[in-house]
């Protein structure tokens, strides 16, 4: 589904953000990439969803339906939220009828009915992570980027929605690329994770993660969660500057 | 993928979990009462008539009354015999005239000068440096030369307004247009949205309510315009600026107050109007726009 090779990356000012930087992903596997703050894992999206286009190595994504999920919600104030979650629809010039119905099976797959009419300044922080989320599932991608989509979030809200995108990826299994500065999320939703090199960033762990869907809550505090998570973690505190945390 | 095939793929602990998903309910809390909400300006109007009678009728002597004539003066002499009244009402007639037409092709032009420095950097860099100048302008000492090139008519007193009113409608729109967040632009360049679309979809409704701010600024901009061009053209027909120099020069204190308030009157009319405009338009989402404090919940 995703190929990268040797994909380095260099800023304008000049800054490298990605070097020698190879992975695969296939269909079906959702795999979830942590790394230091600032090591490139938001450029690696922006990449591969085409926003910007790699300094140096090559890139092949078997797929134009990509669904992105940016960091905060990105909702159009002054949209309601039916119309926001229409809004790739309409940028793709879907018919208005067919906008119209995909919404609302977007809206209700996110648990989001009875809300359409709401502007997102009258939801909380989780639902308008929920519109955001239909929004991206609008178009019925093959290929999911998200871009810490629950940092901002309560831990609460947080688990809450792992445990539902968990739940939709074990009914739809799309394949996703799942940004995150957290351990546990990336262990409990993905099936692989990947360590990112602090800057200019790298791979420099990739391990699979042997648990079933669907997951529950409680997996969390299983045995083997908690060794997986620690290893994970380790590699990870290697990598972190010293001096910076 | 077919929709219906999305919808049943749907896990059945997804459904109807927003509600129990920490959703405040935000209740709307009814303001303060009208007495709360009507009797502080109240009191400042009593306040202030209190203290124009007090410079008129204590501070100044007969002879030096029509410095300052009492409000019920003005009011009379002014506004109730229609012969004052008159020359008033067509005077503010034209010099309202004047701004409107002024602030609308101000609004048009400022806005079209906005949008098109928001396209591209050299309109920008182009375009902007001559805004600034044309607002740093003395535009009043123009006013020979304005005279001069487009004769002291309608068209001249238009012209003025417009350079004074204008402004404040391009610097908006831009700030408006360009304060777009990158990650709403990233999300129209996903979907390939061209310039147009870019432009109509994300930047306008984002841009609304500084352009709104804007114009109210510049509405109320465009009366100064038309009157004080008016006061310094005082040829052709007689808006409230030529009125005001008139009884200025006929010492005739209670019609020169008159046309004081009324230029004065238009300006608030224009300024509420815009602001009501801003509240309709934007009101739904626009946070400044139905903020008065932290303690009322919106």
């Amino acid at each position: 589904m995703l190929e990268l090779a040797a994909v380095g990356h260099t800023f304008h000012d000049g800054t490298v953000a990605l070097h020698e930087l190879g992975l695969q992903v296939r269909r079906a596997e959702f795999v979830a990439v942590v790394g230091p703050s600032g090591c490139g894992k938001s450029t690696l999206l922006r990449l591969v969803s085409g926003l910007e286009v790699p300094s140096i190595g090559s890139l092949e994504v078997a797929t134009t339906r990509v669904g992105y999920v940016f960091q905060d919600p990105t909702l159009l104030p002054w949209r309601s939220v039916r119309r926001n979650v229409e809004l790739p629809a309409e940028l793709e010039r879907l018919p208005r009828a067919e906008r119209r119905r995909r919404a609302a099976a977007a809206i209700r797959l996110v648990g989001l009915e009875g809300f359409e009419r709401s502007r997102p300044a009258a939801l909380s922080g989780g639902m308008r992570m929920r519109a955001s989320l239909a929004r991206s599932l609008v178009l019925e991608p093959d290929l999911f980027l998200f871009d810490e989509p629950f940092a901002a979030l309560d831990e609460l809200s947080r688990e809450r929605l792992n445990v539902e995108l968990a739940q939709l990826f074990a009914a739809r299994r799309f394949t996703a690329l799942f940004v995150t500065h957290s351990i546990t999320e990336a262990v409990f939703l993905a099936t692989r994770v990947v360590v990112m090199s602090r800057r200019p960033g790298r791979i420099v762990a990739d391990v699979p993660v042997p648990f079933d869907y669907p997951r529950e809550p409680g997996l969390r505090f299983a045995a083997e969660f908690v060794a997986l998570a620690s290893d994970l973690s380790r590699i990870l505190r290697a990598e972190a500057t010293p001096t910076v945390v | 993928m077919q929709n219906a095939q999305l919808s049943e793929a749907a896990p059945p602990a997804l459904l109807g979990s927003a509600a129990a998903h920490g959703h405040r309910s935000l209740p709307r809390r009814s303001g303060p009462g009208r007495l709360a909400r009507w009797a502080p300006p109240a009191l400042m109007f009593i306040i202030f008539i209190g203290l124009w009678y007090l410079v008129s009728e204590v501070v100044l002597d007969e002879r030096q009354r029509f410095l300052l004539p009492p409000p019920d003066a003005v009011v009379a002499v002014a506004f109730l015999d229609p012969v004052n009244r008159a020359p008033l009402l067509s005077g503010l007639l034209l010099s309202a005239s004047i701004a409107m037409l002024g602030l609308l092709i101000a609004a048009v032009l400022g806005m079209a000068v906005g949008i098109a420095m928001s396209q591209a950097r050299w309109v920008e860099r182009t375009l902007y440096p001559y805004a600034v100048v044309l607002q740093c302008i003395p535009t009043l000492a123009l006013v020979p030369v304005i005279g001069f090139w487009f004769d002291f008519g309608f068209a001249s007193r238009l012209i003025v307004t417009v350079a004074i009113a204008v402004f404040p409608v391009i610097s908006s729109t831009l700030f408006g247009l360009q304060s777009v967040e990158r990650s709403q632009h990233d999300l129209l360049t996903l979907h390939r949205a061209g310039r147009l679309t870019r432009l109509l979809k994300l930047q306008l409704p984002h841009a609304m309510p500084a352009i709104l701010t804007g114009l109210q600024v510049a509405a109320t901009l465009a009366v100064v315009g038309a009157v004080v061009g008016d006061f310094f053209f005082r040829q052709g027909d007689a808006g409230i600026g030529v009125l005001i120099d008139l009884y200025r020069a006929r010492l005739q204190s209670e019609q020169l107050f008159g046309a004081a308030i009324l230029a004065c009157l238009l300006g608030v009319v224009v300024f509420s109007a815009f602001g009501l405009l801003n509240r309709v338009v934007t009101g739904g989402w626009h946070g400044s726009a139905g903020y008065h404090g932290p303690t009322r919940a919106r």
